[in-house]
């Protein structure tokens, strides 16, 4: 800064820009986390620092159950999402145009495309009919539909992994004497496991993180963390939502670390 | 078909009959190959050379089996692999990209396929330890594909595809992504290897320099087609066809008028521009007659004072120094261009300068016919 | 024994029957769980409205579609336009369209600042925008409201500074809601900003220099038309997901400056009418896929442009 040389790279004032953002993208999450910690019952008063209500949030049983269900959820979406769009990868990549080709691509990404309400409404229409004719209100809708917009996050750094994947090495391996599904499990797979990871946590991550569609597909009584929070903002808040919010955080956090490690081992 | 060099016939490794590759269908239909038929001998040296595109490495990837032709046959030992799958041919591959396992070590690499083959453990330990001495890196085994340098990649791909003694090795290229130092090095290396494995060799590559410096026997291939097939020398030196002689070297074509018909000779008298006469070698089964377009190698020709005498006569244009040639650029009487290279030995610079009217001297069997 | 064509021609016909089978799980789910229940809902909006919400099965009406724009006086039967639900389209695309701009205004210059950093150090800053862009929106959409209400940071910082005697009433307006988009959107708009901008050839804005371009000819003429893909790419990406925003205003907006989404809940709420939310839905997502389709024509131009 202030170099009386012509840096041809820099733009005046585009750095102070960027500071500013960066202090904008941070100074929310800096307030909501400190507010977690403290004494007081106020969201607006510092009263001192405290534990009190990370110490709340855990005995509170809506929180134990709600925080359960979001694993649960998570685990068994995101699991069967990334399986899905392993093979789907597989299926979709590496191979001259076929019939049906861009269909697929178009099918898989819809979930992208459309806005997250609407696909809430739609599922609302269809599963609360089904559920009227089937009896049936366990957890399964939730995981079909997180299973559903899940796919499309895990199929991408799977397809772009299989996509950055040097054929000539399933072609060595099969000159090698290897079968094709000695091929697939030597080779193929040992390669593409950064990808399947990274599909994972992203899916991982979505499915934790997501509130309108759970909302409109839950039945009652199946909170899951991020609905039971935009349930508690509708009242007066105590820092106890902060002190979720801010495990919450520090988890995702965590996830997108490991994901940014992942990936830069691979490049 | 190609006649026997030495005294006993050389069994054949490889046969391709009729190969016909087309990609795509309709109007995008691509003829890789057109027609091709080939065969290479046992322990042969034998390369498929030419421009990218013209089908060299598609016939290779026929004999690996990772395509398969439209029509033909592939003969390996005499019985048909066309339609076999790459894992159920003995043929390994050396890839232009060495297309090493990124997550297996370079010992586990050279293992990888005698393990497929269900070879017992105690077996694969001491083949692996025996190819990690012959490409020279016996201490190395243990090292991560990415913790070595593009040289020892290359002998690691090398040792990985000789390590299950293959009937034939395919090099696709092997050589292209070395610098020229290191290319130099394992020309020698390869051509030591073929030796003491007595594996057949098919190598690929658009390097006509590598191709004369290793080869037994070489294909020149263009547009889909094999234009000619023998050895280096005859290659070089006896090119039969325009695009084989303008691939491979440089080159003087000089438009010659052959009088009468002289059936089956190898040599004939051809008539230059200038009217000299001289004997000329002609391709096989070819009877030329009429207009012809015969070669001479810029090294195989000098150039003398007019009044001493030679085929051809023009002006020197331009002459151009190089290290250890100096070549010069004649505009012939005709107008046509020819040039002619010396070495430089100690004394003899500028024997001739821009501007000097000149006489051509053909040696003696320089002078080929062409085909076309 | 097969001919060599016989046998390749089998290996492709097994492969695309493979490659379907392997896709299937995928398709599969994605139609039950995500595009088949599109289908029926547009099906939805063509039947009458249920008493208690839901619809009369099968009953054909065009009641819900009418009600989008217009509505029928109870007393007159006298048709007008809907103003109601006009004023919240048209908030819905004003406040899409200012958050966008905004998000180009924060997003352009940081972009360039990290494109322009030394290698190691870029992908830190990068990092930093993609934590907040995996971060809860829900969170963040929290975190904002800890900014803005009447006791938040933002109001106590001015008034200890003395700017303002009473705290400013940010909440439950419409500018809580564009506070909110943009600090939730804004890492939808760097990263492919930041895409394209890492691609840029400094060279060019060397030749730019050379041929006596000045800084602001040099932005304007030479980067912002090569990282135009990017500035399109981001829009889209901040424009979409902010017409169908449905947390950040319901959160911050309260229940009077309503977006689309929260019309859409409300009438499959309090108001009752599944066939007027399923024709709205398909409205909004109708003007995405106008915005996605103006995108795609555009990233097709200027990828033949680049050859």
């Amino acid at each position: 800064m202030g170099s009386k040389y012509f840096d041809i790279r820099t733009l005046p004032g585009f750095a102070f820009v960027a500071m500013v953002t960066f202090f904008l993208l941070y100074l929310p999450i800096a307030a909501l986390v400190a507010y977690a910690f403290n004494a007081g019952s106020s969201i607006s008063d510092w009263e001192g620092f405290s534990f009190r209500w990370f110490a709340s949030a855990w005995q509170n049983t809506a929180v134990q159950d709600a925080a359960m269900r979001s694993l649960v959820i998570a685990v068994v979406a995101s699991t069967i999402a990334t399986a899905a769009a392993t093979t789907a990868a597989l299926a979709t990549t590496r191979t001259n145009a076929y019939r049906g080709l861009t269909f697929k691509y178009a099918f898989i990404n819809t979930p992208l495309m459309v806005p997250e309400i609407v696909t809430a409404v739609a599922l609302l229409i269809v599963f609360s009919r089904v559920k009227i004719w089937t009896g049936y209100s366990g957890l399964g809708y939730l995981i079909a539909a997180h299973t559903a917009f899940c796919i499309p996050f895990a199929y991408l750094p799977i397809r772009a992994r299989l996509e950055s994947m040097d054929s000539s090495l399933e072609r060595a391996a099969q000159d090698l004497y290897a079968t094709p599904w000695m091929t697939f499990r030597r080779v193929t797979m040992p390669l593409l496991r950064p990808g399947i990871i990274a599909g994972f946590m992203l899916a991982f991550v979505i499915s934790l993180d997501d509130v309108v569609i759970t909302e409109f597909v839950k039945s009652g009584g199946q909170d899951t963390l991020p609905t039971y929070m935009l349930g508690q903002l509708r009242r007066e808040t105590t820092p106890e939502v902060n002190a979720i919010a801010t495990v919450f955080l520090a988890l995702s956090v965590l996830l997108v670390t490991a994901f940014f490690f992942i990936n830069r081992r691979k490049a | 078909m190609p006649k026997p060099e030495g005294v006993q016939e050389k069994r054949i490794a490889v046969e391709a009959r009729g190969i016909t590759k087309i990609f795509g269908a309709g109007e995008n239909a691509l003829r890789a190959l057109d027609n091709v038929s080939v065969s290479i001998r046992q322990n042969e040296f034998f390369t498929l050379l030419g421009p990218s595109g013209c089908g060299k490495t598609t016939l290779l990837r026929l004999i690996a089996g990772f395509e398969y032709p439209s029509e033909g046959a592939i003969l390996l030992d005499g019985t048909d692999i066309a339609t076999l799958p790459p894992f159920k041919r003995p043929v390994n591959t050396v890839f232009q990209s060495y297309a090493l396992f990124p997550h297996l070590t370079v010992a586990q690499n050279i293992a990888f396929g005698l393990e497929m083959l269900g070879k017992p453990r105690a077996e694969i330990n001491a083949r692996v330890a025996q190819m990690l001495k012959l490409v020279q890196m016996e201490e190395l085994g243990q090292r991560r594909t990415d913790q070595i340098s593009g040289g020892q990649a290359q002998r690691v791909a090398l040792a990985r595809a000789l390590a299950p003694s293959p009937k034939v090795l395919l090099l696709d290229e092997p050589l292209s992504a070395l610098d020229y130092k290191l290319r130099k090095e394992m020309q020698i290396e390869l051509k030591r290897m073929q030796h003491e494995t007595g594996i057949t060799f098919i190598f690929v590559t658009h390097d006509q320099e590598e191709a004369l410096t290793m080869s037994d026997r070489i294909a020149v291939m263009s547009k889909g087609k094999i234009l000619q097939i023998g050895g280096p020398r005859d290659i070089y030196e006896r090119p039969s066809d325009r695009f084989v002689a303008n691939f491979i070297g440089e080159t003087n074509f000089i438009d010659a008028e052959i009088d009468g018909a002289t059936g089956g000779a190898a040599a004939v008298i051809a008539r230059l521009p200038g009217g000299a006469q001289i004997a000329a070698g002609v391709p096989d089964g070819m009877v030329p007659r009429g207009r012809v377009a015969i070669v001479v190698r810029p090294e195989h020709a000098v150039l003398a004072r007019p009044d001493e005498g030679g085929q051809l006569r023009g002006t020197v244009e331009n002459v151009v120094y190089s290290g250890t040639d100096t070549h010069f650029h004649v505009r012939l009487d005709g107008g046509n261009p020819f040039v002619v290279r010396s070495q430089n030995r100690r004394g003899t610079e500028a024997a001739f300068a821009a501007g000097d009217p000149v006489a051509v001297r053909i040696q003696d069997g320089a002078a080929q016919v062409l085909r076309d | 024994m097969a001919t060599a064509r016989e046998v390749s021609d089998r290996a492709a016909r097994r492969d695309v029957r493979d490659r379907w089978l392997l896709s299937a799980p995928a398709l599969i789910v994605i139609f039950f769980a995500a595009i088949g229940p599109l289908f029926v809902m547009l099906a939805y909006s063509f039947m009458a409205k249920g008493d208690y919400g839901d619809v009369k099965f099968g009953q054909f009406s065009l009641d819900g579609w009418f009600s989008v724009f217009l509505q029928r006086d109870i007393f007159d039967d006298t048709i007008t336009l809907a103003d109601a639900h006009l004023s919240i389209f048209w908030r819905s695309v004003r406040l899409s369209v200012i958050t966008t701009v905004l998000t180009i205004a924060l997003g352009f210059p940081t972009a360039y600042f990290i494109a322009t950093r030394p290698r190691h150090t870029r992908e830190i800053w990068v990092f930093l925008v993609t934590i907040p862009f995996w971060t809860n929106l829900l969170i963040r959409t929290f975190a904002m409201q800890e900014v803005i209400r009447n006791e938040g940071i933002l109001n106590t910082l001015l008034i200890r500074l003395g700017i303002i005697a009473q705290p400013l009433q940010i909440m439950y307006t419409d500018a809580a809601i564009l506070f909110g988009m943009v600090y939730v959107y804004l890492p939808l708009m760097v990263l492919p900003l930041y895409a394209s901008m890492e691609k840029l050839d400094f060279r060019l804005v060397e030749a730019g220099y050379d041929l006596y371009a000045g800084r602001l000819q040099v932005l304007r003429r030479v980067i912002f038309p090569l990282v135009k893909p990017g500035v399109i790419a981001g829009s889209i990406l901040v424009f979409i997901p902010s017409l169908g925003a449905y947390v950040i205003p319901r959160v911050l907006g309260g229940g009077k400056n309503m977006m689309l989404g929260n019309l859409i809940e409300m009438q499959f709420g309090a108001g009752r009418n599944w066939p007027l939310g399923a024709a709205i839905s398909i409205t909004l997502m109708a003007i995405v896929m106008v915005a996605l389709l103006f995108y795609v024509r555009n990233t097709a131009r200027s990828g033949a442009g680049h050859g």
